[in-house]
């Protein structure tokens, strides 16, 4: 394959995906709405917003953490991210009270989380990329039964906190669409568009990182410095993801893979506004779909577990080893 | 021997300990003084005796399940929880809460154990269809499994409103075991000795298909033998009380780490560890927030999770 008729097909691909993506949106935010413009159009944008944000973190954080870990199984959700700040918001509210916490300003309990979910990520990193190579398999293992252990552990604190404690909690964990906290949503605006500035600079050496640990710094790139760079933006786009929507398991899964397949090519100057795009218009169909079809009756991830399941378990049975 | 008697020993003592702990006072003096407390031994009979039975019956019944399904997958990481077959059995109690509501207790039963059964047996499916058999690659698959069957779970009991019924049949909880409520159980009794009689042949099927054909044996019937039992124990445990989770992963591989891999003699214990497992998370759910309660599926979560993770990271892994 011509260099010229490689990229040529990218940017087109792209194309097609802004289009859907933006027709989604246009679907969402137009379809159904009786008239009352002044009322709908503040109130679906705001959702509208939110998906397209999430969609975007968990797309592009999935595949920087599929890029580090060169394995296209393992996503931050599997390896039990997502529940790990459920874990450390139920602590939070554990140790400081519900009192304290609803004079707190949400957008410096979000900082507070989003820096202790860094730190934990980095120590989760060295425990498991630190030490002798383990097999993927294990790693992965290790991912699910660490995820189940963060969620017992939020579920026994939730059951020590008292029970009006636990509805305000409830009140800021289930977050979803349909009440997202407008404070949060621009903070987790801006701290995307930081990570992304910051990732923009490492687009060329995340190519590199594709060829493995060895080829990588045989051309040239500190591996440690970039691959623990690249976990921190992961750690925090999760963060953001989680903290508007809660934990969503299999969509990174489906998102990143769907991109690969799309872009058939390894330049992540590609594959990730793919990735974050599919996010973006999966999720925003999604929202379509529950609203006008469903009519509300279903919670989102139910469907995207449902899908995104089905698709692991197929890609394992796959006849090539991942 | 004498382990086992010490072990056992241990056990009566926990139980004894057991029936103490609750809000109300009941202590062995009121029991046996010649002025019997009417109330400390209504307590007793229809509360606390009948949470303890039901403990032990579920922990040595999930134990010798997971012991079961290692045998017949052979593989060291599967149990009822990570191979879909406890969250069939909700997703058929669903199905006969909400098309048969008049159902009696056994039929509802009857149904999540058949769906427990075909959700199994799905999964056995599957495993045979992928091709990179590692280890560790069959428990993930039936956690995925679990967590597919689990949202169309989720999404019919939205639409039916019986989300609440779900939840609790997903965590298993001591606190609502009464007189009355909790006799099914003893057909785990039941299931847990036909387990024992059979052991030697779950012992040679885990050596292989060749194998036990070899020595005469009929591998189908013995893997159909070995999946009936799991999903009764499965089904009567999510319909009674709720499912603990990682209980029948933790104890039959720490037994087969001391004891190796003869199913006659190694059950004995898993049921004695199971048992003790369970009472044990019950009553630190018991004790840590008193006079509330937290159910002993969440404590079984923290301390199984762990445990697991010690097993899978220790360095000599044996993985297999």
């Amino acid at each position: 394959m011509s260099a010229s008729a490689a990229s040529a097909r990218p940017e087109r691909t792209l194309f097609v995906l802004g289009c859907l993506t933006t027709a989604c949106a246009l679907t969402y935010l137009l379809v159904d709405a009786g008239g009352q413009w002044d009322f709908v159009l503040p109130f679906r944008g705001r959702k509208l917003a939110t998906a397209l944000l999430v969609g975007y973190a968990i797309g592009v954080s999935t595949v920087l953490f599929q890029t580090v870990t060169g394995n296209r199984v393992l996503t931050p959700a599997i390896m039990g991210f997502d529940s790990l700040y459920v874990l450390i918001q139920t602590t939070l509210l554990f140790f400081l009270g519900s009192g304290r916490m609803a004079g707190m300003d949400p957008r410096l309990m979000f900082g507070v989380e989003v820096v202790l979910m860094v730190a934990f990520s980095g120590l989760l990193h060295q425990a498991l990329f630190g030490g002798a190579r383990r097999s993927i398999h294990l790693l992965l293992l290790t991912g699910v039964v660490l995820g189940v252990l963060f969620r017992s552990l939020a579920q026994f604190l939730q059951r020590v906190i008292d029970p009006n404690e636990f509805v305000f909690l409830q009140d800021r964990f289930f977050a979803s669409f349909n009440h997202p906290d407008p404070h949060l949503l621009l903070v987790s605006a801006a701290l995307t568009v930081g990570v992304s500035v910051v990732g923009l600079r490492l687009l060329r050496a995340c190519d590199v990182l594709v060829l493995g640990r060895e080829a990588a710094i045989n051309l040239g790139v500190d591996h440690r410095r970039t691959v623990g760079l690249l976990l921190m933006l992961v750690a925090i786009l999760v963060s953001v993801s989680t903290a508007l929507v809660g934990p969503v398991t299999f969509l990174g899964l489906l998102v990143a893979n769907l991109a690969h397949m799309a872009m058939r090519t390894y330049r992540h100057a590609f594959v990730l506004p793919a990735a974050a795009l599919i996010g973006a218009a999966s999720l925003v169909a999604g929202q379509v779909l529950l609203e006008r079809v469903f009519s509300f009756d279903t919670p989102p991830r139910v469907i995207i577990e449902f899908v995104g399941g089905l698709v692991f378990i197929s890609m394992l049975m796959r006849k090539t080893p991942v | 021997m004498k382990a086992f008697a010490a072990g056992l020993a241990l056990l009566v003592a926990l139980a004894g300990v057991s029936l103490l702990v609750g809000v109300s006072q009941v202590s062995w003096g009121a029991l046996f003084s010649p002025t019997p407390d009417e109330r400390a031994i209504q307590v007793l009979v229809i509360s606390r005796i009948p949470r303890l039975l039901a403990i032990l019956l579920v922990g040595t019944s999930l134990g010798v399940a997971g012991l079961i399904m290692q045998m017949v997958a052979r593989n060291r990481f599967v149990e009822p929880a990570t191979a879909g077959t406890a969250e069939s059995a909700s997703l058929g109690l669903l199905a006969a809460t909400a098309l048969a509501p008049q159902l009696p207790v056994l039929g509802k039963m009857g149904v999540a154990a058949a769906f427990a059964l075909v959700g199994t047996a799905l999964f056995l499916f599957v495993l045979q269809r992928i091709p990179l058999r590692s280890a560790l690659v069959v428990p993930l698959v039936g956690i995925v499994l679990g967590g597919i069957i689990d949202s169309v779970t989720t999404f019919f009991a939205h639409r039916l409103e019986l989300l609440q019924s779900v939840n609790a049949w997903t965590t298993g909880d001591f606190s609502t075991v009464l007189r009355g409520r909790y006799e099914l159980l003893w057909v785990t009794l039941g299931l847990t000795c036909l387990a024992y009689v059979a052991a030697d042949r779950f012992t040679v099927a885990g050596l292989g298909e060749s194998f036990t054909t070899n020595l005469g044996l009929r591998y189908s019937r013995i893997i159909a033998l070995g999946l009936v039992i799991v999903s009764l124990v499965t089904a009567l445990v999510v319909v009674t009380v709720g499912m603990i989770p990682f209980l029948g992963l933790i104890v039959p591989n720490v037994v087969s780490l001391l004891l190796g891999d003869n199913a006659r003699r190694s059950i004995p214990w898993v049921a004695l560890g199971g048992a003790g497992f369970v009472l044990v998370c019950d009553l630190v759910g018991r004790v840590v927030r008193f006079p509330y309660e937290i159910p002993g599926a969440t404590i079984a979560g923290v301390l199984g999770s762990v445990l697991f993770l010690h097993l899978m990271l220790r360095r000599d892994a044996r993985v297999g």
